[in-house]
């Protein structure tokens, strides 16, 4: 049982929602920081898939990290507790490596409203010329498979993680993201990993401030990059926030009432 | 004359030395723009350069080479392909997935070989 003081609030996940994920600046520990770094270079054994996250990595640093208290207070709150382990990867990128990874979202097209959740640690300090991750915020919608978002190379508002050591995101599956060139001397760790839930993802969450005012504002970001399709995306937005929250009224600027107002089934009624 | 290349023998011309190979590479430009509208702004937006010159890759860039597609047209780009426009599938109304208004421009610039 997480303490409900490291679960997500309402507003993150609001902010989870709309960009498709959230990130927290040097939230590991130095001292674990260099362990993990130590474990990536010799390599993390890889578990089952469908397994118990729980039961992975009880003796490593990498599961220190996991188990810390605000990352089970995300676990927790996006997929809820129970969750599966998918798979992780340790992510490197050759220094001197000068070009970057094309763009893709992980997996295949995904249909489902449930979404599992990846977690981006960065063990150590990753300035601009050493990539990080890039991220387009809000591209976690779109149906598409794999690298076939490839040919695209910049979007106005796409986001390079440039972070100090002990940094981690954590993004909803559907993310488009690319690693970015490492011109410095030194090899690039990022480590991923990526779990399921096993419980409906509803209200899993810290909802005190469920009615704040801001959620709505934090819901209608615009991150340029879609254009015109704002309001499609949007409707994507009212879509799992209601799934997220249960409340089947929910709306942003009347766009889903507005379709959902259906007299017409009352005469069919009378 | 075969398509891309271009032998020049400008015999006494002092620009060209004789047999000197100027040869014709494409290089093209993607444009992604808010709406069907030429004018409008440029989203995001891809460099392929057939010159070898240059290699473009991902997050390379922050801010668009050009405010629309007409601003790239005006700097000597030539529209290649526009994107058809087509209704929604019946039950995929709210669905996204490529970005919709992707024009390819493109230039035709010389190397220098022989």
């Amino acid at each position: 049982m997480v303490d409900k003081q490291h679960l997500l609030n309402s507003k993150q996940m609001a902010q989870f929602v709309a960009d498709g994920l959230l990130r927290f600046d040097e939230l590991v520990p130095d001292e674990l920081n260099r362990a993990a770094c130590a474990e990536m270079e010799a390599g993390v054994l890889r578990g089952k898939a469908g397994a118990p996250m729980d039961e992975l990595w009880q003796d490593l640093a990498i599961g220190q990290v996991i188990r810390l208290p605000a990352i089970q207070g995300m676990i927790n709150s996006l997929v809820g507790p129970g969750s599966l382990y998918d798979h992780h990867a340790v992510h490197t990128v050759n220094a001197n490596q000068e070009h970057g990874q094309i763009w893709h979202a992980d997996a295949i097209i995904d249909t489902r409203m449930h979404f599992d959740v990846q977690f981006f640690y960065f063990a150590h300090d990753t300035p601009r010329e050493m990539g990080g991750t890039m991220f387009l915020p809000g591209s976690q919608y779109r149906r598409v498979s794999e690298s076939d978002v490839a040919r695209y190379q910049n979007f106005l508002g796409q986001m390079p993680m440039v972070c100090k050591a002990g940094t981690v995101a954590v993004a909803h599956h559907g993310i488009w993201h690319c690693a970015q060139p490492n011109l410095t001397d030194n090899k690039r760790y990022m480590f991923k990993l990526r779990l399921n839930p096993t419980v409906r993802q509803k209200k899993l969450w810290n909802t005190d401030d469920i009615d704040d005012a801001e959620i709505s504002d934090l819901l209608n970001a615009n991150h340029r990059w879609y254009g015109n399709e704002v309001r499609l995306e949007a409707v994507n937005r009212i879509k799992m926030w209601r799934f997220l929250t249960g409340d089947d009224n929910f709306d942003l600027s009347y766009w889903l009432s507005r379709l959902e107002n259906a007299p017409e089934n009352e005469l069919w009624a009378a | 004359m075969i398509a891309g290349l271009r032998r020049l023998s400008y015999i006494g011309a002092n620009f060209f030395s004789e047999d000197a190979v100027t040869q014709i590479r494409q290089k093209l430009l993607v444009l992604y723009v808010h709406s069907p509208d030429l004018h409008s702004a440029a989203v995001a937006w891809s460099h392929y350069d057939g010159t070898g010159q240059d290699r473009s890759s991902s997050g390379d860039s922050e801010e668009p080479p050009y405010a629309s597609v007409v601003a790239a047209m005006q700097d000597g780009w030539r529209v290649v392909q526009f994107p058809q426009q087509y209704p929604a599938y019946p039950g995929m109304e709210y669905n996204t997935s490529y970005l919709k208004y992707e024009y390819i421009l493109e230039k035709m610039e010389e190397i220098h070989g022989g």
